[in-house]
């Protein structure tokens, strides 16, 4: 078993049954009862009985073809398999008699005799179940020697054997050695069933079946195979092995953590030797992944060891100066003085701080408490201001609460799901194959955006309507859903009269009866055909349960509050909220951008979402930390920014953002970093932001630190310290360290002692403790004494607010429009492989996948600009130009184009504007009017970007 | 007889198109893409899977599932002799020795003048009249010597 050293994560054979039926039976003699449609093998296994097997696990249905499971059941005849045999009310079953040992035995010797017999240098011994299998069934003597087989690369004679077939190692981070393979489906099955983008699948017959990846033309790169490991999570053999494990071999403890890209927040087996990581494994026990991953959190942490890494503090007196290296006293004695300096200088109000999504709850709540109890102002912000500002708002607003309303488990339930704004595919993987799996069961699907993306069509997914947007237009289109389903007369009134103000529903019924909100009255402007939009609400109101997922194409724009509000106005009028399988649910971006939204990391908000102006929320954090607390709301990211341009904010300490390559319109962002007088960065890498840093202090990677994140549910999972930091100390340390600097007094010795303070202090986390997280494995907040193990599903029984509030939602164009210089419309979102500003993933082999950001242009915009496929193009918009490459697709609309912003070269920031959401100042990332031509090469402006990141980035090593 | 891959993508454009609606058609789309090239050519596989909602890999499995669907083009003439236990017992092993001594080639091959492609078969149901074979689908029985050298003529022409 893959799973050989975790013993309590044993492989049941087949999948958990849900029924409330339970059956009993008997397995050898011993009495157990499981639920009706249980399988024999399952059943054996809960009475602690494994039965010898092997195209079987229970991550996939069962499949009988190994013949390996057979059992003998009294009364009936032959020996079934009891993988495919579900149990039956007083069934005797045995699972080892004469009988069945010798069958077994002869299936094993046939396996055998095409097997090569190389287990002492196989990468897989110690971690092979056909190895186990031989040794479970007493494997002695083969007798069969092959004539024909598959493992021999010449016969006898010498000849080529035409049936042996060489390695696949196309793919960067596992083999395919055909040698091996026992042809048992189980990762043919896996990409399927599992991860849903089925690129495997057996060709020929008989004795020349065989794995293989997409068509016969295909390798493991060139076929439909995201990476995401499930095949070689379910091979039983070495065939599909991990290439690390090769090259390091088995692994010999696994510590369970969480994984530190998107929002879904997947445990992971972090299987390790000495301190080295062996290989990153799904955990089957994470209540978010259900044992799945994606190719960034399985095998995309090889950054954390990369020789970019800085792992000395570094100073300098002026930007234009090269860095110099220095010791974690002296550079943390520069920074404070600097700081205080400034403060002493221009006021206590010019010094500020950036907390990181991609950082621990305890570190992100320390950074604003640094600024809150040292630097006496409430100048902290996080990124969660340019991705999903807006749904805290609108949430809040409308439920009471800012965030998700569900668990990921609830969309097993779903009977309509609709995407709006966000490309699960790419952006949270493990959710798109927990929808998908769910998609291929029946369930219908509607997408909003102005991109087909891959669940618009893709093997065995098909979207019922894709409302295919102008973009800057999802206010529009939300309104006239609601404009349906309320003149249709299709809303759950019971549901509105119960749980909703009776008034402001009739408010917001009288708003959007009005005519101009009908989808024929807006069809001209959102481009979506009024039938589709008719037919799309129609779905949604009355298909069953209708969940509603949506990400940055909703938040991302000057009105994505409006659009947050108009969301949850769907839900509350069709009663979509407070059950299984329904909800509103943001797909969060970052690994702990809610919890970083959690801990107070925006400048009105003290931890636990409690407005400043609040005082008995004041008083509490004034008393335990004995400093008084500024009443009034601090700088928000852009304001920072602004008020550093005119001079009266001069030092920012930014932890793990790179807000120059994430933030919009990249040259006011420069202008403004180069007018302060201390610029700290704390990071991984020389990010793009530190090239205009005066204090360059090293972090540590989530595999070297203790803490928790917060994931897109709501779920708070442990990340678990693998090895010590390469940079000397976790980043809560390193902020701490800081604070003292500047006098604070701090003595943290552990996160936890941070998160029994954050408990202490913050109502919805009042429950949370180490303890109960090592022993839950997870919760999700609230968790306090009404909800002592977590809050899976909101608002069940009312709203966290009272009553769901409606409001109003009026379209209100941008002003960012097209013109005759800028005609195209430019929206901007991720790929599968890269992750955000690609720190992380560029350091790493996904760059086989993306190794540039490329411009997708409809083949009719790119014929009238003689455009051809792979052609550089200039793209320029308002605010600045750039240079990239041309892809050609019907993906995007007409006037539509979409890049990444994966790489620094491209730095498609360059191009976007500071216009921002009304309420919360989420930029506009998604829509800006742009111009494509034919180019030469980099722009002016990348030539000189790249000149001055040089001259920055030059290192002076310590003085001796 | 190579084939453009364009022309390929629309022809198999309109086998789609006439099979829209039906259920379970990818055998009946496969059939028709070969009787339409003679074989079933990769570039039709995409096409097929895009249009059908299922991967590359999915068809890829079916097609090399079935000896019949084949990936390059065959000879003028298809000569398919069976290769099944009844057609053995009556000789069926020297018919078919003597068959790829005279046309010079060995089982799935095609003669280098294009004239013939050699396929075993495994019972053409027609075990009362054997050793059999198939002749551009047209069966044949007792082949003995002279019958076979006769057919050879037959499709060598």
């Amino acid at each position: 078993m893959k799973d050989f050293i975790i013993p309590d994560d044993r492989d049941f054979g087949t999948p958990a049954v849900k029924a409330a039926a339970m059956v009993t039976l008997e397995v050898d003699g011993f009495e157990v009862t499981v639920p009706t449609g249980t399988s024999v093998m399952r059943a054996a296994a809960e009475a602690g009985i494994s039965v010898p097997k092997l195209c079987a696990t229970d991550m996939l249905d069962a499949f009988g073809s190994c013949r390996l499971c057979l059992v003998e059941i009294e009364g009936r005849a032959g020996t079934p398999a009891s993988c495919t045999t579900p149990v039956a009310p007083g069934m005797k079953v045995r699972t080892q008699t004469a009988k069945l040992k010798q069958l077994r035995r002869g299936v094993m010797e046939l396996y055998i005799s095409d097997h090569p017999l190389d287990c002492l240098t196989c990468a897989a011994n110690g971690d092979c179940e056909l190895q186990d299998m031989a040794g479970a069934v007493g494997l002695r003597d083969v007798r069969y020697h092959s004539v024909e087989n598959h493992f021999e690369p010449r016969r006898t004679g010498g000849d080529l054997n035409p049936q042996w077939m060489p390695k696949d190692e196309t793919n960067p981070y596992f083999t395919y050695d055909p040698a091996k393979c026992i042809v048992c489906s189980r990762c043919v099955r896996a990409c399927e069933e599992v991860q849903g983008t089925f690129a495997l699948t057996i060709e020929g017959r008989g004795f020349d079946s065989r794995v293989s990846a997409g068509m016969a033309s295909d390798t493991f790169l060139s076929s439909d195979c995201v990476s995401c490991g499930a095949c070689v999570q379910a091979c039983p053999t070495g065939t599909l092995q991990e290439k690390s494990v090769i090259e390091i071999g088995t692994p010999d403890r696994s510590i369970i953590t969480t994984c530190a890209y998107c929002g879904v927040g997947c445990s992971f087996k972090a299987e390790m030797r000495g301190d080295e990581v062996v290989r990153m494994v799904p955990w089957k026990s994470g209540k978010a992944n259900r044992g799945h991953s994606c190719v960034k959190g399985r095998f995309a942490y090889g950054y954390a060891a990369h020789k970019d890494r800085i792992l000395k503090p570094m100073v300098r007196e002026t930007i234009h100066d090269p860095w110099q290296e220095t010791t974690w006293e002296q550079a943390l004695d520069f920074a404070a003085r600097r700081l205080r300096a400034i403060q002493d200088k221009h006021g206590r109000q010019s010094i500020g701080v950036i907390t990181s999504s991609r950082c621990t709850n305890e570190e992100t709540y320390l950074v604003q408490k640094l600024t809150r109890a040292v630097f006496g102002n409430n100048n902290t912000d996080t990124c969660a201001r340019v991705c999903h500002s807006p749904t805290g708002y609108g949430l809040g607003q409308t439920f009471g609460t800012s965030a998700g309303t569900q668990d990921f488990d609830s969309v097993e339930q779903a009977d309509v799901v609709v995407v709006i704004g966000a490309n699960p595919t790419d952006g949270h993987p493990v959710f798109a194959s927990r929808l998908k799996k769910r998609l291929r069961k029946g369930a219908k699907l509607i997408v909003i955006d102005p991109r087909r993306i891959d669940l618009v069509q893709s093997p065995h997914v098909r979207a019922a309507h894709h409302l295919a947007l102008r973009p800057g237009t999802n206010v529009a289109v939300v309104t006239a859903l609601a404009h349906v389903i309320v003149t249709e007369g299709l809303m759950n009134e019971k549901f509105i009269r119960e749980r909703c103000d009776w008034d402001e529903f009739q408010d917001y019924a009288e708003f959007v009866s009005d005519p101009r909100h009908a989808p024929e009255a807006v069809e001209a402007l959102t481009g979506v055909p009024a039938a589709e939009i008719r037919a799309a609400a129609r779905l949604y109101a009355g298909g069953g349960n209708g969940a509603i997922y949506y990400g940055l194409g909703v938040t991302e724009h000057s009105q994505g509050s409006t659009t947050v509000i108009g969301i949850a106005n769907l839900a509350m009028l069709t009663g979509n909220i407070g059950r299984p399988g329904v909800g509103v649910n943001p797909l969060r971006g970052q690994n702990n951008v809610q919890g970083s939204c959690d801990m107070g990391s925006f400048p009105h908000e003290l931890p636990g979402y409690r407005h400043v102006k609040n005082d008995s929320a004041r008083e509490m954090f004034e008393s335990l930390w004995g400093v008084k607390i500024d009443p009034e709301p601090g700088l928000r990211i852009p304001n920072m920014l602004d008020a550093a341009v005119e001079g009266s904010f001069k030092g920012l300490y930014c932890q793990g953002e790179d807000i120059l390559q994430s933030d919009p319109d990249t040259k006011h962002v420069a202008a403004g970093l180069a007018a302060m007088d201390c610029v700290i960065v704390h990071d991984l890498f020389l990010n793009e932001t530190a090239n205009y840093a005066h204090v360059f202090l090293p972090g540590s990677s989530f595999l070297e630190k203790d803490g928790t994140f917060t994931n897109a549910e709501r779920r708070i999972n442990r990340v678990r310290r693998v090895m010590a930091p390469k940079n000397g100390f976790a980043d809560w340390q390193i902020t701490q360290m800081l604070a003292n600097a500047m006098g604070a007094g701090w003595s943290y010795d552990h996160p936890s002692q941070i998160m029994a303070e954050i408990a202490a202090t913050t109502p919805s986390f009042a429950g949370v403790s180490y303890d109960l997280l090592d022993r839950e494995g997870s919760v999700q907040w609230p968790c306090n004494d009404a909800h002592p193990l977590g809050t899976p599903l909101m608002h069940t029984d009312g709203f966290m607010r009272g009553r769901g509030k409606f409001i109003r939602t009026e379209y209100v164009a941008t002003d960012e429009k097209t013109g005759p210089r800028f005609p195209l419309l430019l929206t901007t979102g991720r790929i599968l492989s890269q992750y955000n500003v690609g720190a992380q993933t560029r350091r790493t082999a996904n760059v086989v996948w993306h190794p540039e950001d490329v411009l997708e242009i409809h083949p009719h915009d790119a014929e009238l600009r003689g455009v051809k496929q792979g052609d550089w193009v200039r793209l320029a918009s308002r605010a600045g130009e750039t240079t990239l490459r041309a892809t050609l697709t019907e993906r995007v609309s007409p006037g539509v184009v979409y890049t990444t912003f994966h790489h620094p070269q491209t730095q498609a920031n360059v191009i976007t504007t500071d216009f921002s959401d009304w309420a919360t100042n989420c930029p506009e990332y998604k829509v800006t009017a742009v111009q494509v031509a034919l180019s030469n090469g980099p722009s002016d402006w990348q030539e000189d970007y790249a000149a001055q990141a040089t001259l920055a980035r030059r290192i002076l090593p310590a003085a001796e | 007889m190579q084939v453009d891959e364009a022309d390929v993508c629309a022809r198999v454009g309109d086998i789609l198109d006439a099979h829209g609606g039906m259920e379970g058609p990818l055998l009946p789309i496969l059939h028709a893409v070969q009787d339409a090239f003679g074989h079933v050519p990769m570039a039709a596989l995409p096409v097929i899977a895009d249009r059908l909602n299922l991967s590359r890999a999915e068809v890829h499995g079916v097609v090399s599932f079935y000896h019949d669907f084949r990936s390059q083009p065959h000879g003028r003439h298809v000569l398919k002799l069976c290769r099944a236990e009844a057609c053995q017992s009556m000789g069926g092993d020297q018919v078919a020795d003597r068959a790829r001594a005279l046309l010079g080639i060995d089982w799935h091959q095609t003669t280098p003048d294009g004239a013939v492609t050699l396929e075993p078969v495994f019972c053409l149901g027609l075990c009362a009249c054997a050793p059999a074979a198939l002749v551009d689908g047209r069966v044949v029985g007792r082949v003995d010597q002279a019958r076979l050298d006769s057919l050879l003529d037959e499709v060598r022409a």
